[in-house]
């Protein structure tokens, strides 16, 4: 299946303590899933272990038919430093890496496709400003924008309306339907359960384990929210090793 | 005298102000646009640090073989490079950040330089090495500057967007390149390698001072980075005429008086450029409807 996310029994930590502990299942091809549950309970870390900034302490992730090229990905943290010099037309045009690389020449084509990625983001004649002068919703739109041109096949969203305004939330979310209908993978992490069950037909309920991963539905239960809240958050220095790995 | 004389006749007369020229010049191509990049990634004192980081190097080539410029250079490029690299690997896979991987590296490197250069007596010759001067500039230096300054403008030509956007956004580098450090590793490569060619040719001041206060300048006046760079290699170029003529006329020695015209431009820059300066920060302009 190309552009499905296969995990089996995956553990992903720090310092040998797990984030994501024994996750198994799969985020099949063309699938839009949220990814919901507490502060805490490994959703980013999943996201970093998908995109490969994080090696497994434990199991296999398998991305079938297409490699990292055909994945993007938005961090909850992201690390741009806004003091940078770089205008939101360079910004929105290194979506076309995958086409051009570190050393292709960016011409006429790649710069029309991030000019109409602006405007669909509804950032017309922001094309010259520079990055670090944007609101962060506005930033968010340009990353947005940036996805657009990455084309990728499947899309990793870490908490992408955290901190942004209903009216671009809104925008932004016919963007991810889009990308739905046009049959790419789409994994996004979220916190708003109203937003969930309105939008995202597969959800993944994390409290460092799965508590449930189906139909939104049938895993958004009140039985299940109430334990995802009670999952202990605590860091035990003394914790004992882990023996479910031996006996698989 | 008129002012063609004045600044024409100095070149004209002596062979070794065209040479200093001539390796000011290259020095200023080659390290101003390295500085705009240590400064876009906070790594101002990078430079200064690393210089001390290459005397084990420079050391060692010194004891070997005498007063050989290329060995002295090769030496130095062996240590700031295993420094530069070690400090640079351990920043990215340990808890310890670049500064203070760095400081940690250099530190250690530098102790083993005063080591060796003190367990074999004689450093009076090796300190003058150290801090050389731009007067007494030969044409095995000279090539050396040149060759140096050319490798790295190709080479930054080369790197250059990969190195903007490891900079702008390594997380977004990682997820679609996945080789971010390489990019890092080669720019670390290119900053050894002009300081150490600067740096036994002309003296630390020298390198490193042309490499931060032209880039430090350029802030003030540009945005874009390519343009940054144009602006820091135009300063650099304009400080070392204006340094040799001074240092020619004044009769005052000919690195510092370089470093200060270009610390005269800086200071203006801070004062008086349209970026950000004190002045843009100070002057009541009427503010604009949107």
């Amino acid at each position: 299946m190309v552009g499905a996310i296969t995990l089996d029994d995956l553990t992903l930590g720090y310092d040998r303590h797990p984030a994501v502990h024994h996750v198994t299942g799969t985020f099949s091809d063309g699938s839009l899933t949220a990814v919901v549950g507490p502060n805490g309970a490994g959703k980013s870390t999943l996201m970093k272990g998908i995109v490969g900034a994080l090696k497994p302490i434990g199991g296999r992730i398998d991305v079938a038919g297409v490699g990292r090229r055909h994945m993007a990905y938005l961090p909850q943290q992201i690390q741009i430093d806004p003091s940078f010099p770089i205008s939101v037309l360079d910004c929105v045009c290194l979506g076309s890496w995958n086409r051009v690389g570190a050393f292709g020449g960016i011409g006429k084509d790649e710069v029309m496709e991030a000019r109409s990625a602006l405007a669909v983001v509804g950032l017309d004649g922001f094309e010259g400003r520079a990055v670090g002068t944007l609101s962060r919703g506005q930033l968010q739109r340009v990353l947005f924008a940036r996805l657009l041109v990455q084309d990728a096949s499947i899309i990793l969203l870490d908490e992408p309306f955290t901190a942004i305004d209903e009216r671009t939330c809104c925008d932004l979310l016919v963007l991810v339907k889009r990308w739905h209908a046009e049959n790419r993978t789409v994994v996004a992490v979220l916190h708003d359960f109203e937003q969930v069950r309105e939008n995202f037909p597969e959800t993944l309920l994390l409290a460092r384990e799965t508590l449930a991963w189906g139909d939104t539905c049938q895993v958004m239960t009140e039985g299940n929210l109430i334990r995802a809240r009670a999952m202990a958050e605590a860091w035990d220095e003394a914790a004992p090793v882990c023996d479910a790995g031996d006996m698989a | 005298m008129t002012p063609m004389e004045f600044l024409i006749d100095p070149f004209i007369e002596f062979a070794f102000m065209r040479r200093a020229l001539a390796a000011s010049l290259a020095i200023s191509v080659g390290c101003a646009p390295l500085g705009v990049i240590l400064i876009l990634r906070r790594m101002s004192l990078t430079g200064d640090a690393m210089t001390h980081a290459l005397l084990p190097g420079v050391a060692v080539a010194f004891l070997l073989t005498g007063f050989s410029l290329p060995a002295m250079v090769l030496g130095g490029f062996i240590t700031g490079l295993t420094v530069a690299w070690f400090s640079g690997a351990v920043a990215r896979s340990t808890v310890l950040r670049e500064d203070a991987s760095l400081a940690a590296f250099y530190l250690i490197s530098l102790a083993l330089g005063v080591l060796i250069v003190s367990s074999k007596g004689s450093s009076v010759d090796l300190m003058h090495v150290l801090f050389g001067t731009v007067l007494a500039v030969d044409d095995t230096a000279l090539f050396i500057v040149a060759t140096i300054a050319t490798l790295s403008v190709l080479t930054l030509a080369v790197i250059y967007r990969a190195l903007v956007v490891e900079c702008f956004d390594p997380t977004f580098l990682a997820s679609v390149q996945g080789r971010g450090a390489l990019v890092h590793m080669a720019f670390l490569t290119l900053l050894v390698l002009n300081l150490v060619g600067g740096f036994t040719a002309l003296g630390t001041l020298m390198v490193v001072g042309i490499m931060m206060l032209p880039a430090a300048a350029a802030r003030f006046w540009a945005v874009e980075v390519g343009r940054l760079m144009v602006w820091s290699v135009a300063v650099a170029v304009v400080a070392s005429v204006a340094g040799l003529l001074v240092s020619y006329h004044a009769g005052l020695p000919s690195g510092p008086a370089i470093i200060l015209s270009a610390g005269v431009i800086c200071g203006f820059s801070m004062a008086f450029g349209p970026r950000g300066s004190l002045w843009t920060r100070w002057r009541t302009a009427p503010h604009f409807v949107r």
